[in-house]
C-alpha cells in the first residue's frame, strides 16, 4: 500500500475542515452556513477512510463510520433546508441578519 | 436473549409505537386528545419497561444494558413524562399533535441508545437521533417567527458542533485504530494529536452541554421554541449529554490528564459566571431559565474534575434534583404563559394570592435550584462541590460560593414578586387541571424527600 498518500489526504481533509469553520462563521446566508457546516462533516469522512485504508487496512470500523456519517448528513440537510424555506415564508428572506426576532 | 431486538426492547417498542401513531395519523384521525394520551401511554409504558429488572448484557460492544444506564434512562424518561402532562393542553389544541408524538418518541429512543453506548458510532447515531428531531420540534409553533428561527439555530449550531466531534474523534480513530470506548484509553499514546482530538471532541461536548464559551445559541433557542421543548432542552437533553459526558468522555480523557483540571476549572469559572451574569438582567422569562440553566451546568461539570465513584454518584444525584426543581418551574411557567400569552417574568406577580399552590411550586423549586439547606438542591450542590473540589485551592470554592450568593439575589427577585408584589393586570386565571397539579405535587415531594433522606444516594452508589 503507497504509505505516502497518506499525508496529502490528512492536509485535505484539515484544509475542507477549517474552510468550514471560516466559512460558517463568516457567510450571512443559511444555505451557505448550512454547506459550510456539510463540509465538516466530509472531511472527518475523508479522516476516516484514510485512516482505515493506509493506517488500519483489517478493520472496517472507519468505513461503517463514513456510511453511517453521509446517511445522517443527508437526514440533518434535509430538516435544516425544510426549516430554512419555513423560515423563508415568514420573513422572505435567506439572511441570518433577517432572523432578528430573539434579542 | 442474546438477539438485539432482546437488548434494546424499549426502543423495539418504541418503534411499533411510532408506526401505530403513524398508521392512525394515515387513517385520518385528527384529534390531538388521543395523540396526547397515546404518547403518554407509550412515554410510560417505556419507563415499565425500563424499571423491569433485567440481568446485565452486551451486544458485542455497541450497546451495553447495565443498572446504571437503566437508571437514567428511567430518569429521562419519567422527565418526558411530566413535560408532556405539562404542555398536553397546548399539544392538545395544535393540528399536529400525531407529528409532534412520533418526533419525541423517536427522541426518546435516541436518548436511550446515547446512553447505553460501549461504542463512538452507537454514540454519534443517538446524539443526532435525539437532536435532528428536536429541532423539528422547536420550529413547531408554526405561525410565530420566533419558533422558525429558534429552530433554524438548534440546527445550525447542532450540526457545526457535530462536525468537531466528528473531526475528534477520526482523529482518534486514525491513533487508535478503535471506536470502541473500552479500548481508546489503552491504546491512546499521549500526544499533540490526541490533545487536538481530545479538544475538539470536549468542544462538540460542551456546544451540546451548551457550556460557556459555546453557549451563544443556548437563550436564542430556549426563547423561540414552545414551552414544552424549552423544558425538554433543560432538562431530559442536557441531563442525558451530562451522563454521557461521564461515560463516554471520562474513559477517554486520561490521555490529557495533565492539562484537564486546568482547562475545566476555567470553564467552570466562565460558565457559571456568565449564566449568573446574564440571568441577572433578563425579563423573558425563558432567557432567565436559560441563563440560570447555563450556571447549572457549570455546577455538573465542577463533579467531571476528579475521576471518582463519589463525583458521578454526584453528579447522577444533582441531575435527579435538577430534574424535579426544572419541573416544578416550568409546569407552572407553561400554565402562566397560556394564560397571559406573553413571556415575561412579571407573570410572576401576585401570583401567591390567586394561587398558593402553585407559588408555592415555584418557590420551592427556586429555593432548590439556589441551593437553600432544606432542599436537595442545597444537598446536590454540597456533594458537588465536596467530590469536585478535592486538591485544589480554596479560592476557587470561594468564588463558586460567591457565585451562588449572586443568583440566589434573581431567584428571589421571582419568589418576592410572587409573595409580595400586587398583580398588575386582573386577568381570569381558569384552575389548574389535575394532572398538572399532581406532577407539581410530585416535584415538590421529591424535592423535600430527596434532601431529608438518603435512600438515592445509597440507591446511586449500589449502581457502580
Amino acid at each position: 500500500m503507497n504509505q505516502e498518500l497518506l499525508t496529502p489526504l490528512l492536509i485535505l481533509s484539515a484544509f475542507l475542515f477549517f474552510t468550514g469553520v471560516y466559512g460558517f462563521v463568516t457567510r450571512r446566508n443559511m444555505i451557505s452556513m448550512l454547506m459550510s457546516a456539510e463540509l465538516m462533516l466530509n472531511s472527518a469522512n475523508i479522516n476516516f477512510v484514510a485512516f482505515n485504508k493506509f493506517l488500519y487496512p483489517g478493520k472496517l470500523d472507519g468505513m461503517f463510520f463514513t456510511l453511517f456519517i453521509i446517511t445522517i448528513a443527508a437526514a440533518e440537510a434535509a430538516l435544516a433546508i425544510a426549516i430554512i424555506i419555513h423560515v423563508y415564508r415568514q420573513t422572505k428572506s435567506i439572511d441570518v441578519k433577517d432572523a432578528d426576532q430573539l434579542i | 436473549m442474546n438477539t438485539i431486538l432482546g437488548l434494546i426492547p424499549v426502543e423495539a417498542f418504541l418503534f411499533c409505537w411510532i408506526l401505530l401513531i403513524l398508521g392512525l395519523k394515515i387513517s385520518g384521525k385528527n384529534s390531538g386528545g388521543l395523540y396526547v394520551n397515546l404518547l403518554l401511554l407509550g412515554v410510560l409504558v417505556a419507563i415499565g419497561l425500563v424499571a423491569f429488572p433485567a440481568p446485565n448484557a452486551q451486544f458485542g460492544d455497541l450497546i451495553h444494558v447495565n443498572a446504571l444506564n437503566r437508571f437514567i434512562r428511567g430518569l429521562l424518561y419519567l422527565g418526558t413524562f411530566f413535560i408532556v402532562i405539562q404542555s398536553s393542553s397546548w399539544l392538545k389544541k395544535h393540528d399536529h399533535a400525531a407529528e409532534f408524538s412520533i418526533l419525541l418518541l423517536v427522541v426518546l429512543s435516541g436518548l436511550g441508545l446515547m446512553v447505553s453506548t460501549g461504542n463512538l458510532l452507537i454514540f454519534y447515531l443517538g446524539l443526532e437521533m435525539a437532536s435532528i428531531p428536536l429541532a423539528a420540534m422547536a420550529s413547531f409553533n408554526l405561525t410565530s417567527k420566533m419558533s422558525g428561527e429558534s429552530g433554524l439555530k438548534l440546527i445550525l449550531s447542532s450540526a457545526f458542533s457535530s462536525g468537531f466531534l466528528l473531526f475528534g474523534i477520526s482523529l482518534i480513530f486514525g491513533l487508535t485504530g478503535t471506536i470502541s470506548i473500552a479500548e481508546i484509553p489503552v491504546n491512546l499514546a499521549n500526544s499533540t494529536l490526541a490533545l487536538i482530538a481530545m479538544v475538539m471532541i470536549f468542544s462538540g461536548f460542551a456546544f451540546k452541554l451548551s457550556a460557556v464559551p459555546f453557549h451563544f445559541w443556548t437563550a436564542d433557542v430556549y426563547q423561540g421554541a414552545p414551552m414544552g421543548i424549552t423544558a425538554f432542552l433543560a432538562i431530559v437533553s442536557k441531563s442525558s449529554i451530562a451522563f454521557v459526558f461521564l461515560t463516554v468522555l471520562f474513559p477517554i480523557l486520561s490521555a490529557i490528564q495533565q492539562v484537564w483540571p486546568t482547562v475545566l476549572i476555567a470553564l467552570i469559572l466562565l460558565t457559571i459566571f456568565t449564566g449568573n451574569i446574564f440571568a441577572l438582567r433578563q425579563s423573558s422569562l425563558k432567557r432567565f431559565l436559560a441563563f440560570s440553566s447555563i450556571a447549572q451546568v457549570g455546577f455538573i461539570l465542577m463533579g467531571m474534575l476528579v475521576p471518582s465513584e463519589k463525583a458521578a454518584v454526584s453528579v447522577l444525584y444533582f441531575l435527579v434534583v435538577y430534574m424535579f426543581s426544572s419541573i416544578c418551574i416550568f409546569g407552572v411557567a407553561q400554565w402562566l404563559e397560556e394564560q397571559t400569552g406573553k413571556d415575561s417574568l412579571s407573570n410572576f406577580k401576585g401570583l401567591y394570592k390567586e394561587n398558593p399552590f402553585a407559588a408555592w411550586s415555584v418557590a420551592l423549586g427556586l429555593f432548590s435550584l439556589a441551593g437553600i439547606p432544606p432542599t436537595a438542591g442545597f444537598f446536590g450542590k454540597f456533594f458537588l462541590i465536596g467530590s469536585g473540589f478535592q486538591g485544589v485551592s480554596v479560592w476557587y470554592v470561594v468564588l463558586v460560593g460567591l457565585n451562588m450568593v449572586i443568583s440566589l439575589y434573581y431567584y428571589l427577585k421571582i419568589v418576592k414578586y410572587m409573595f409580595m408584589n400586587e398583580v398588575i393586570e386582573e386577568l381570569e386565571k381558569p384552575q389548574m387541571a389535575l394532572p398538572l397539579k399532581i406532577s407539581l405535587g410530585i416535584g415538590m415531594l421529591a424535592i423535600c424527600f430527596l434532601g431529608l433522606s438518603n435512600w438515592i444516594v445509597n440507591h446511586l452508589s449500589n449502581l457502580f
